[in-house]
């Protein structure tokens, strides 16, 4: 395993594959520390952090214990973030794959589509399918997926325009193999890892997209989410700053992880990506 | 001229686009529950059905989807978007209000950015892999992780609470009425705090393209040669190496251009500042379609005309591009 030797050479990789753990650590372990329901009232509101052993991080304006929202907060960031990103890869990959494999027509229009899901500014995007279908965890975790796939969708076509006249693609189809079988068996495993590192970027927008649309009230209010908790501080922000700040830490430490992670692993990749 | 020829036609190629992305919102909206008349029902605190029915033949809302959608298409083309029921006044200028602060605001983030971004950059370039590229690298890192939204309340919380130097929020001071120089100073004050919180994760970006772009453009061979008959690095770096460079950083601008739009939605909401983001988000709230539409419209068209300059920008960086045509 050369590529992992490569990968823990790296310290900032390494470091941000530990902070990864540690917020995936927080999401299982949440039920298991806080029992209770995080949205539950716990004791009295806005009690400072490291005042009261009960409540480490404190508590909010309608008195919720700020740590346990923290830890739940984690489930539903991955949650959202992990599921988001499945979605756009997975619509990134089935879009650029037939744009590159079959060129032509069938290309034309579907890099039109998505141009023009680029020209449309993502969040605006965002806030007019929150504002048609809702905003359930469902229904904001596909919204975030929905607009993020673009860019993997030019990645993988930019894979499949470089391989699809390859010699094993042709030996495959002298082979008499069908266009799906060529693509999903054959090509797509060769384009997949330069899509999969960038699914990084994707998921540590994602997360971002998601807190951005709880600070504003427009995501579940009913699920503890680091975006809402930033919401709710925002109204005591002049004394009781706290509230917003602990799960903006929370936030930054979470993507600063994700875009670790995968910056390590591109760079641990790269080395083979130069030599094909 | 020539490259106006060529932007010029990238700019015909986007109108298509611009027709998928009306259609497409205009579709999706209409599975939005409930429509216009509600929202104005709702407004007048109700009413019997007759009325609704009226103002749904007023509104043309009783015709079948493609009729309303010909109709609204038709519209546009004369720059009409309709009529926005919550503010009582044509969409067109509930948006062209809307739409100073905005730019405004984008203008100064996009400077802000691609100023340091540029200066960061060539400083860590130069420095690869000492201490100031390891610190200007790491700062990047944590600013591309950094909530925009949460970076203005701490923002607030730093200058505007504690230490009172800067406004919270808001376009000006609406408390007395200022003019000329004055106004000016007191506007730009206010735009200080969310110029630095939009553009935060841009530098971030710009920073980071600029290394890299700096770093691939010092090893070619017309740098050395430039070193080889003398010129001090200065020279070499200003007149030699920036200018190449910087073609990525300016494709970038173009990219980036939605992403600046969505951007200030969120922080015009966390500074109250009057513009077109914050007027999407109370569309949302509001439920006034109409208005949202019309957003998307404007929105797609500031990133179209962006693109439109950075063509013009590229190809003057860069004669060959003209000359390829």
């Amino acid at each position: 395993m050369d590529a992992a030797k490569r990968y823990f050479r790296s310290p900032a990789a390494v470091i941000g594959l530990i902070l990864l753990l540690l917020v995936i650590a927080m999401a299982v372990s949440a039920g298991f520390l806080y029992p209770r329901d995080p949205l539950a009232l716990a004791g009295r509101p806005l009690v400072w952090p490291f005042s009261n052993p009960r409540f480490l991080l404190g508590t909010d304006n309608s008195g919720r214990d700020i740590a346990a929202q923290i830890f739940y907060g984690a489930r539903i960031s991955l949650l959202i973030g992990g599921v988001a990103t499945m979605i756009a890869i997975l619509i990134g990959i089935l879009v650029g794959a037939f744009a590159g494999y079959y060129g032509g027509w069938v290309d034309n229009v579907l890099m039109r589509i998505t141009e023009a899901f680029q020209t449309l500014p993502n969040f605006v995007l965002l806030l007019v399918l929150v504002a048609v279908f809702g905003s359930t965890l469902t229904t904001v975790t596909i919204a975030v997926g929905v607009v993020s796939w673009p860019a993997p969708a030019r990645l993988t076509r930019a894979e499949f325009l470089s391989l699809r006249n390859r010699e094993f693609v042709q030996a495959g189809k002298t082979l008499g193999m069908k266009d799906v079988q060529l693509i999903l068996g054959e090509i797509l495993p060769n384009a997949l890892p330069p899509v999969i590192v960038y699914a990084s970027v994707v998921m540590a927008v994602a997360i971002l997209l998601e807190s951005a649309l709880a600070f504003l009230r427009l995501s579940d209010p009913n699920v503890a989410s680091w975006g809402n908790l930033i919401g709710l501080g925002r109204d005591v922000l002049r004394v009781q700053w706290y509230v917003s700040a602990i799960p903006g830490i929370a936030i930054l430490v979470t993507v600063l992880a994700v875009s670790l992670v995968g910056q390590g692993l591109n760079d641990a990749l790269n080395p083979r990506l130069k030599s094909r | 001229m020539r490259i106006l020829s060529l932007a010029g036609r990238r700019l015909a190629a986007s109108i298509p686009t611009l027709f998928l992305i009306l259609i497409g919102v205009f579709l999706l909206l209409q599975l939005a529950p409930g429509d216009t008349v509600d929202a104005l029902m709702a407004q007048m605190g109700g009413g019997d059905a007759a009325t609704a029915e009226a103002l749904r033949k007023f509104y043309g809302l009783d015709l079948s989807v493609p009729a309303q959608l010909g109709n609204y298409l038709w519209h546009l083309v004369r720059l009409d978007l309709g009529f926005s029921s919550i503010y009582g006044k044509p969409v067109a200028n509930v948006i062209l209000e809307r739409l100073p602060p905005t730019i405004l605001l984008m203008t100064a983030s996009l400077s802000f950015a691609f100023f340091f971004g540029l200066v960061f950059g060539v400083i860590a370039a130069r420095g690869v892999n000492r201490w100031p590229d390891t610190m200007i690298s790491t700062l990047g890192l944590i600013f591309y992780a950094t909530p925009s939204f949460w970076f203005g309340l701490m923002a607030i919380v730093v200058f505007s609470v504690y230490l009172q130097w800067l406004p919270p929020g808001g376009f000006e001071d609406i408390g007395t009425v200022q003019t000329g120089i004055w106004r000016v100073l007191d506007i730009a004050a206010h735009l200080v705090l969310p110029t630095l919180t939009l553009g935060l994760i841009f530098l971030a970006i710009y920073l980071r393209i600029m290394r890299a772009s700096m770093l691939e453009v010092l090893n070619l061979d017309f740098v050395r040669t430039a070193r080889a008959k003398g010129l001090d690095e200065t020279h070499v770096i200003t007149r030699h190496v920036l200018r190449n460079a910087l073609l990525p950083m300016v494709t970038l601008i173009g990219l980036q251009a939605g992403t600046m739009l969505g951007g200030s939605v969120v922080v015009e909401s966390v500074f109250s500042l009057p513009g077109l983001g914050r007027l999407a988000y109370e569309s949302v709230v509001q439920r006034d379609l109409n208005t949202l539409l019309g957003i998307v419209f404007v929105s797609a068209l500031l990133v179209i005309s962006v693109n439109f300059v950075v063509d013009l920008l590229y190809a003057r960086l860069d004669p060959r591009i003209a000359a390829e045509g």
